[in-house]
């Protein structure tokens, strides 16, 4: 039956070997290159040389500012995303497309004009900064400050994961459920849960790695005080501008770590999610 | 539950690590705003201070530091950052805390010796090594054989220096034939390899990406790189006329009062003055007003004729005005 018709593009071996060693050849010089270079410039004084950058005060502060913007981040983002994903896939309301487009907003807007838009608004000369100032509140050029750019950049992730995932799944389940009898918190823990739990872990992945990394809208906010509100990446750009390379290379190589083990993760969970669609399917079957 | 385990795990090590940084509790804190290249100077000079002012009061007092371009860093504290005192590389940066928030009083230059400014700089040449090119003035970077790299004019205030520096060597030189020294400056712009938009762009477009034969920078920053990359034997050349960089000091009134920080910030910044601090800043290259530590470091500051904005341009507002603004004499000397 075969025709020469149906020869498709990369059945010749010269076709199928120049496209995967340029693909190999682009992978190599824009992201493992680099990637390496980064480990290579932060132990360009050996071991001892990284260990002192790591241990450095400020280092260290920048390090647990850091994890705990992400540790309060990733809890007030899931809470949020979850409860938002039920209220567009399990009700019907006007308005309801709307709130969809709306929750990408923070994809769409570039981190910088984020972060202005809060000193703007909680700046001392802002609508809500003055007000603010008054009470002796601060938020800006602090870590709540910070936290709260970071919540508003990384908040899509977790509602974006469980939208589709929700809709395809169905109400189905939950409403045989409410039919046995079940209360809305055993509705939750025992059906919605764990029928959404890959796409959960998946979710909170991304806004972990978003969190810890974000740049342009904290930078903004931070005030860049030493010790008190510069964050792992601000931490590396101070100091590069200070010429301390092996230095800023050190503090980028963990971020280059966090991100990794951000991959593993990921690729762990979209196997298991494969998974899980695969069982559900021969279920359905 | 596992989750909880590993939330408890997790604020555990971010205790420690809040913890540690912080393991000393100071009676006093104060906040400096600085501009980006300062970093090892202050951190040097707060330990200075602490020692002086725990001598004379009995207090510990921790000074933390914020680091930036200093209009950005203005800019944060007119929106709330809670600064005492601000270290700046720009006059303009000072004066726009009152014009724009008020936050120090309009005769702030007055409050402290030399025009509020305890240090100095000037603007220096960095050549390769064993000057090929000759280089020791600035008619020599007008030359067609030479290209220079310096940051733009436009968005760096290092590279408006540069450009009153060569511009106030052009009025000189000309006897202040205005025709005679746009077209020297104008020579001189077209001679630039590179416009990098800070001066970090510029060091590593001359050291790193080997472009040009002079990088015009601060003389402080000047003698930062040749630390920096030792193999590269580059060499300081001073040139016999250059501008007067300032770097003013100023406490922000208003936030030090809140702060309750007055006396402190104060005490901050007249310490700078002493003969202490004084070396302490010329062993980090700046210039300084102190007889005495000028004459031990006589050697490392060539005598070079220093201009200053009033004499180039009048003020910094008309220096902006004249030749910084858009399509102001800056604009117009850069087409080509």
């Amino acid at each position: 039956m075969q025709t020469r018709a149906s020869l498709r593009v990369g059945d010749q071996p010269w076709v199928k070997w120049s496209l995967i060693s340029l693909a190999l050849f682009i992978v190599g010089t824009l992201l493992i290159v680099p990637l390496v270079a980064i480990f290579v410039q932060a132990f360009g004084d050996g071991v001892q040389g990284f260990l002192a950058n790591i241990t450095d005060t400020y280092t260290l502060h920048a390090i647990s500012l850091t994890l705990l913007v992400a540790a309060l981040t990733i809890p007030l983002n899931l809470v949020f995303g979850v409860f938002l994903a039920w209220l567009v896939t399990r009700f019907e309301f006007p308005g309801r497309k709307l709130l969809i487009t709306l929750i990408d907003i923070p994809f769409a807007v570039s981190p910088v004009v984020a972060g202005l838009l809060y000193l703007l608004l909680y700046g001392s000369n802002g609508w809500l900064g003055s007000w603010l100032m008054d009470h002796d509140v601060q938020l800006m050029f602090s870590w709540p400050g910070i936290l709260m750019v970071t919540v508003f950049v990384t908040c899509p992730f977790v509602a974006r994961e469980l939208i589709p995932l929700m809709q395809q799944q169905g109400k189905e389940e939950e409403e045989a459920g409410v039919t046995l009898g079940a209360s809305g918190w055993q509705l939750f823990r025992r059906v919605t849960l764990p029928n959404i739990q890959w796409a959960l872990i998946y979710g909170v992945v991304l806004t972990n790695a978003r969190a810890m990394g974000e740049f342009g809208a904290v930078s903004v906010v931070s005030g860049n005080i030493r010790g008190e509100t510069n964050t792992l990446p601000l931490h590396v750009e101070l100091l590069y501008q200070d010429y301390n390379a092996v230095g800023a290379f050190t503090s980028a190589s963990l971020l280059a770590g966090i991100a990794l083990i951000t991959l593993f993760v990921k690729s762990f969970v979209e196997w298991r999610q494969a998974r899980q669609r695969r069982v559900l399917d021969e279920v359905s079957e | 539950m596992k989750l909880v385990k590993h939330a408890k795990s997790v604020a555990l090590a971010l205790a420690i690590g809040l913890s540690s940084s912080h393991s000393f509790a100071a009676d006093q804190t104060l906040l400096n705003s600085s501009y980006d290249i300062a970093r090892e100077l202050f951190a040097s000079y707060n330990e200075h201070f602490a020692s002086v002012w725990k001598e004379k009061t009995g207090k510990t007092v921790e000074v933390r530091q914020s680091h930036g371009g200093s209009s950005r860093q203005a800019q944060a504290i007119i929106e709330g950052l809670r600064a005492d005192v601000v270290t700046y590389n720009q006059v303009t940066d000072v004066d726009i805390l009152h014009t724009r928030g008020k936050l120090i009083p309009a005769d702030w230059r007055d409050q402290l010796p030399n025009a509020s400014s305890p240090y100095y700089s000037t603007m220096a040449y960095l050549v390769r090594k064993g000057n090929p090119k000759g280089v020791s003035n600035w008619d020599d970077l007008a030359r067609d054989d030479v290209s220079s790299v310096f940051p733009n004019p436009k968005t760096s205030g290092n590279g408006r220096y540069t450009y009153l520096a060569a511009y106030g060597y052009a009025q000189k030189a000309f006897e202040g034939d205005e025709a005679k020294a746009d077209e020297f400056v104008k020579t001189f712009l077209s001679r630039v390899a590179v416009f990098d938009t800070g001066g970090r762009g510029a060091t590593t477009t001359f050291v790193e990406r080997g472009i040009g034969d002079v990088l015009i920078t601060f003389e402080s920053e000047v003698n930062n790189i040749i630390a920096e990359f030792p193999d590269h034997g580059f060499e300081v050349v001073v040139p016999k006329v250059s501008f007067l960089a300032e770097f003013p000091v100023a406490v922000v009134e208003r936030h030090a009062t809140r702060n309750g920080n007055l006396e402190l910030a104060k005490a901050y910044l007249d310490e700078l003055y002493s003969e202490d601090a004084q070396r302490l800043l010329a062993g980090f290259n700046y210039r300084v007003h102190n007889e005495v530590v000028q004459a031990e470091f006589a050697d490392q500051f060539p005598a070079v004729e220093l201009l200053t904005i009033e004499e180039i341009a009048g003020s910094w507002d008309d220096a902006m005005s004249i030749h910084f603004a858009n399509g102001a004499k800056l604009d117009q000397l850069q087409r080509r």
